[in-house]
């Protein structure tokens, strides 16, 4: 089902949007702090802005192929956000209190704001992940049943 | 002037929310209700809830449209006509009395504009207090759900996680 678009308007409006998107989507997650946006957010513009790739320049273009690559990277958002935690237990502090992060020469509001950032990338990483992971199973059953047709 | 706007607003989202429910496709009706989400979205800009608006047009009106789609595209073309059976006379008068009911039954559980109310007396104060000089983070909505209420974002998170697992194990098993 999924296959590159023929529209020469479609492609390089798509060619244009993409790399803004994601520009946009790193911008949301880490501008999470300071106004509104976040991990959620952020995580859900940078999985669409692959998704744009995938079905303006089709499955196989160069682009597209690191979206491949980072279906294979499901849970690694999870992993980043219970290695936060994990690492403020070695602290010595409790799970996810990240004025526990052992970084020396701060102090615990700065390491705390830091734990915030970290598990904002966790978040995101895994809902980019699971969007894409989702679309690429809804469009891989299709094109197997329509090749049986 | 900005109740001129509220009320299109409101005229908008019933006339999108009669249109999903009695629009014959699937798709119009799919369509119908991103429109729907991203009205939802604008509201929620105007009560103050900026996070909750981003989340709801990038979540509601992007992302969930796109996953609508390509599972009706999966869908046999008649599958995706809608045969609409006439509603029955005691659900048009009893749903709406119903719901008038429970707004009514609802309103003194939440009184508006009063400040001893549950949700300012618990810790709304101590978060919109102290969050700024505890973590750094001037968003507090975004210290509280990275920071005070982490737990909570871990498990959704993992709920996310699950999700994805799950539609990749039932879409992908027959495909083999």
């Amino acid at each position: 089902m999924i296959e590159a678009h023929d529209s020469l308007i479609v492609r390089s409006a798509g060619k244009l949007l993409i790399p803004l998107s994601q520009l946009f989507a790193l911008y949301v997650l880490f501008f999470g702090q300071y106004g509104p946006g976040g991990g959620f957010a952020g995580g859900v513009i940078l999985g669409t802005s692959f998704l744009l790739a995938v079905l303006v320049l089709g499955p196989q273009a160069p682009p597209c192929r690191l979206a491949h690559q980072l279906e294979h990277g499901d849970g690694v958002g999870l992993m980043i956000f219970v290695g936060v935690g994990g690492l403020c237990l070695i602290g010595g502090g409790t799970f996810l209190d990240y004025s526990n992060l052992q970084i020396p020469g701060w102090n615990d509001e700065e390491r705390r704001s830091l734990g915030i950032v970290l598990t904002q990338i966790g978040v995101a990483a895994d809902i980019a992940v699971t969007a894409l992971s989702i679309v690429f199973s809804l469009g891989q059953h299709h094109s197997q049943e329509a090749s049986h047709e | 002037m900005m109740d001129w706007f509220e009320i299109a607003l409101v005229i908008l989202l019933i006339t999108t929310a009669v249109g999903v429910i009695r629009v014959k496709t699937l798709i119009s009706a799919v369509l119908i209700l991103a429109c729907y989400s991203f009205l939802m979205a604008v509201v929620w800009a105007q009560l103050g809830a900026v996070d909750v608006a981003f989340v709801e047009a990038v979540v509601g009106a992007g992302l969930s449209t796109v996953l609508f789609l390509l599972t009706l595209f999966r869908a046999r073309a008649k599958d995706t006509q809608l045969r609409r059976t006439p509603t029955p006379l005691v659900a048009l008068l009893g749903l709406p009395l119903l719901g008038f009911v429970l707004l009514y039954a609802i309103a003194p559980l939440y009184p508006d504009g009063q400040p001893l109310r549950p949700a300012s007396t618990h810790v709304a104060d101590a978060y919109l207090q102290e969050s700024y000089k505890a973590t750094k983070t001037p968003n507090v909505v975004t210290a509280v759900l990275m920071d005070y209420r982490a737990f909570d974002t871990l498990i959704e998170t993992g709920v996310i996680f699950t999700a994805g697992i799950a539609c990749a194990l039932l879409l992908r098993s027959h495909s083999e």
